[in-house]
């Protein structure tokens, strides 16, 4: 297998916090990699042959690319923006494809079967029309004006409330959520994962968050999102096949995975192939 | 009330949270960041607990470090019908299987710390000490089962079922199937079953998908 154009794309491959000099070795795409802190401070990461790769430092992870990127590392402005909390959510290690880890990232159905009584419940399993596009300009598939009855959608929540989410496939394998944000009407929550390709079928998933909350402790934040993440995990461990089918035909879409279909149309027409599986007609 | 130092991801911390559970008692829960922020091992968790590990249990000067003990603390405290009663046999397979679970955090725990967290550790060696004890417990409910008892030490659960359900739970965490051990997913859905029961993530709720292995008394 040729990894493709998702060479050239940006890729996490670790917590910026905890980096140090003796390095964190580790994979991208079958390549081994080393990400270690150099002596001035900076993040430094070096394939096996000793060259050094494109590094960006953002969202509290570090950034890099087996390629040449063609295009600078994604923007999240709220990243930047005063009063939030930024979370650190920690590696889980996932044996699924990559792909197949954003693919259920977006997939709203799932909530009330998979995160029952805190991100869904029964009988409120119905996912509402919403809008789903490929922004050709800033060439991201997004999806707005999702709704979804959600029993604890935050650790700041304190009932049962109608969440508004938008969703954005911003890299192959990095994907940022956008949600009500309780204590703050007015702004986004932000919830991002960060997927660290590792194999075509094993991936270290790095989730990320920028929050207006100014009560949680950051440990109950932390946990809250680990809680969610390690209820998908097992289901992502035994979905079949293994790889992300890119054949259109294959599986039914409905309404409520009408964010997949594009996901998946949209890495078809870049070739984003590696953990795919591609269909012969 | 007793302050439980825990981890919502923990196997070991989630033995005592559900032990409390079962017998109604209220705990009060004190959040550690054990990944990413390895607070266990930090200078105020290691003060209390020098192996830098969790679950850590609080209530008055009492300080324990070792989850069986704590269950046996709740139990004794709020539902004696969870400990081991004055028969000697039942006394020793409490003990026994208490002991034991030590081999389960070990093995099945190591396999998914090294599988989930990444944390080092030769995987191979983790997955076959682990598939060994679920051999072992496997033959050890089927023998049970052929004594007319349904869990671990009596025909009612006790402490050491608890000790050792959740490690054996999150098996597949670790990269170990299940499928082989028909009296575990048996007993583990009685377990499930408990009035009181609750979940941690990779344990579900009890969901009728899949039908009831058959276990037949003097079979395999
Ligand atoms: N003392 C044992 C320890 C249980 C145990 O191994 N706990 C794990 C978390 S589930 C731990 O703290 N590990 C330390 C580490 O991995 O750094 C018990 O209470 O059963
Ligand atoms: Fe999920």
């Amino acid at each position: 297998m040729t990894v493709g154009p998702m060479l050239d794309e940006w890729y996490p491959v670790g917590i910026f916090g905890q980096l140090d000099e003796a390095g964190r070795k580790t994979m991208l795409m079958d390549e081994p990699i080393v990400v270690a802190r150099d002596g001035n401070g900076d993040a430094k990461v070096t394939d096996s042959s000793g060259r050094i790769l494109p590094v960006r430092v953002r969202y509290g992870h570090v950034w890099t690319s087996l390629g040449e990127p063609k295009k600078e590392l994604f923007a999240i402005p709220e990243a930047d923006q005063p009063g939030r909390r930024f979370v650190d959510v920690g590696v889980v290690r996932v044996r699924c494809s990559p792909l197949r880890a954003v693919e259920n990232f977006l997939d709203i159905a799932h909530f009330p079967f998979v995160h029952t009584d805190i991100l869904g419940a029964e009988p409120h399993t119905e996912v509402q029309a919403y809008k789903v596009e490929i922004r050709e300009d800033v060439d991201e598939v997004w999806a707005t004006q999702v709704q979804f009855y959600q029993p604890q959608a935050a650790k700041s929540a304190s009932g049962g409330i109608t969440t508004q989410y938008m969703y954005r496939v911003a890299g192959p394998t990095s994907t940022v959520l956008y949600k009500t944000c309780p204590p703050r009407p007015s702004e986004w929550d932000v919830i991002t994962l960060f997927v660290q390709p590792l194999a075509e079928d094993l991936c270290d998933v790095w989730p990320w968050m920028a929050l207006f909350d100014d009560d949680t402790p950051m440990t109950d934040l932390i946990h809250f999102q680990q809680t969610i993440f390690l209820q998908d995990r097992s289901i992502l461990e035994n979905q079949v096949p293994r790889l992300l089918p890119l054949d259109p035909g294959m599986e039914m879409p409905t309404r409520a995975d009408l964010t997949s279909v594009a996901y998946r149309r949209w890495l078809k027409r870049h070739n984003y192939t590696y953990g795919a599986q591609l269909v012969a007609q | 009330m007793m302050k439980l130092y825990d981890y919502i991801l923990s196997p070991s911390c989630y033995k005592v949270r559900l032990m409390a559970a079962l017998t109604g008692v209220k705990l009060d829960l004190r959040a550690v960041d054990f990944h990413p922020g390895l607070e266990h091992r930090g200078p105020e968790l290691l003060a209390l607990n020098p192996a830098g590990s969790i679950p850590i249990l609080e209530d008055g000067d009492l300080l324990l470090t070792e989850s069986s003990a704590m269950l046996v603390y709740l139990a004794a405290k709020a539902a004696p019908g969870w400990l081991a009663g004055s028969d000697a046999e039942e006394a020793a397979r409490v003990q026994q299987w208490l002991s034991f679970s030590g081999r389960l955090t070990a093995s099945l725990g190591g396999a998914r710390l090294h599988e989930m967290l990444l944390r080092p550790g030769d995987i191979g060696v983790l997955q076959s000490q682990g598939i060994a004890a679920l051999r072992e417990l496997e033959l050890g409910l089927v023998e049970q089962a052929e004594r007319g008892k349904r869990f671990l030490a009596a025909d009612r659960p006790t402490v050491a079922d608890i000790a050792c359900f959740p490690y054996v739970a999150l098996a597949p965490d670790g990269g170990v199937s299940l499928d082989p051990y028909p009296a575990i997913r048996l007993w583990s859905r009685a377990l499930r079953s408990l009035k009181g029961f609750i979940e941690m993530p990779g344990i579900h709720r009890l969901h009728e998908l899949k039908p009831e292995p058959q276990l037949e008394a003097g079979g395999a």
